[in-house]
């Protein structure tokens, strides 16, 4: 249990995906102008995350990392797909984001008006893919990787929207001319990332 | 718009509409591999190759993409590309690969590459949506390169991995490197200045407040 507690606090916070890796940065920039439709989005990536990750866990751990295909038969005991991770990983992405989309659409009619516009952009938010890359890298085993899936979910929504918190605030403030919009938003993205840092150190 | 030519098409995004400074796309990937002026330059040469080619082919069965499954389609072009840059440079630059890790693979969701595929290559002919990707990805490149010069400079004191100006190197020299310019943080701060520096001399791209 203690095990999984520091992982999610690792994804979470000290491997934030957004302010640590800079992934998701395209959307991070774009979509937080103000607190309601970043909060959105933050849902949204966790939802996506926590369903691709373990998704993708599944697929690597038994079909495409050498020797995973053995449960097939033991003369695929040396077949080592991985090169062709890549693209089966974007594909299971891109597949789970349209089947969301369909099953909010129909369902909670709702929700998906207010999350729709950003569904279809998730597909090429780097944080999803590069989530699913990292599980590989360090190669997790299934539960692992929900709780990774989660982690780095909540990490990404947490700092989205204190970055638009941020900016909704800086309204009020006299920047230079040509600094305002993107210029201070990735100047202010770097003090974030600064302050993250401060807990880059803990070992958990 | 006029009819663009090709050199306005090739040209163009590298100051004027720079994929990174102005139009917010693909900078996910800036970021991480710019400690180092190695690792930007393969990074470089790789987007620059995948975005070309990939609006290429995307442009060249642009009539045939149904449009409701057209992202999944530019989405697999993409990935094809981008598995053989990372098998080729696993194969023969077996040390860069290792430090960009996970980056390579990320070139797919890097959004000027879908990007451009979108917005561009979908309704232009394929030689001008070659040149399309090559000038964005030289756009892109141009921002990672100033990035990574100043961050190994400030750094380390070193380029290239090499020592400058004299045998021994900056640092021998009494230059104290500062250790800020290696960590994520500086390159925000350097892509803000960066921008603040473009938009300068552009003043149309001035964002109202």
């Amino acid at each position: 249990m203690e095990h999984y507690l520091s992982l999610f606090l690792k994804a979470c916070f000290v491997e934030n995906l957004a302010l640590a890796f800079f992934l998701g940065m395209c959307t991070f920039l774009a979509v937080s102008k103000n607190v309601k439709t970043a909060f959105m989005l933050g849902i949204a990536v966790i939802v996506i995350q926590v369903i691709t990750v373990p998704m993708n866990n599944l697929i690597f751990q038994h079909l495409l990392k050498e020797g995973g295909l053995s449960w097939l038969s033991s003369s695929f005991n040396d077949v080592d797909l991985t090169f062709v991770g890549l693209i089966s990983y974007i594909g299971t992405i891109a597949a789970m984001v349209q089947i969301l989309e369909m099953t909010l659409d129909r369902y909670f009619p709702a929700l998906y008006n207010s999350l729709g516009i950003f569904l279809p952009l998730i597909t090429v938010n780097c944080a999803i893919l590069g989530g699913t890359l990292f599980m590989v890298e360090r190669d997790y085993n299934f539960p692992e990787s929900v709780v990774f899936g989660v982690g780095s979910g909540v990490g990404w929504a947490l700092a989205i929207t204190a970055l638009a918190g941020i900016r909704e605030k800086m309204k009020y403030s006299d920047v230079p001319e040509g600094l305002r919009g993107l210029g201070i938003t990735f100047i202010t993205v770097g003090l974030m990332a600064m302050a993250f840092m401060a807990l880059g150190g803990i070992q958990l | 718009m006029a009819e663009p030519t090709t050199k306005d098409v090739l040209f163009d995004p590298v100051v004027k509409s720079n994929p990174i400074a102005l139009q917010i796309l693909g900078i996910c990937s800036a970021l991480a591999v710019t400690t180092k002026l190695e690792t930007a330059l393969a990074m470089s040469v790789a987007v620059v190759l995948v975005t070309g080619l990939a609006s290429a082919s995307v442009s060249l069965i642009r009539n045939y993409i149904p449009n409701s499954i057209r992202i999944i389609v530019q989405m697999t072009i993409i990935a094809m590309l981008v598995i053989l840059v990372d098998q080729f440079l696993k194969a023969y630059f077996y040390g860069i690969s290792k430090q960009m890790s996970v980056f390579v693979g990320l070139i797919i969701t890097n959004c000027i590459v879908m990007g451009r595929a979108e917005a561009f290559a979908m309704k232009n002919s394929p030689s001008m949506s070659f040149f399309d990707g090559v000038g964005n990805g030289l756009g892109y490149s141009f921002i990672l390169i100033v990035v990574a010069t100043f961050r190994e400079l400030l750094g380390k004191g070193e380029l290239l991995g090499n020592k400058i100006l004299g045998p021994e190197g900056l640092v021998a020299e009494g230059y104290v490197s500062n250790g800020l310019m290696l960590l994520p943080p500086s390159a925000f701060f350097l892509i803000g200045l960066i921008i603040w520096a473009i938009r300068t001399f552009n003043k149309d791209q001035v964002e109202a407040a």
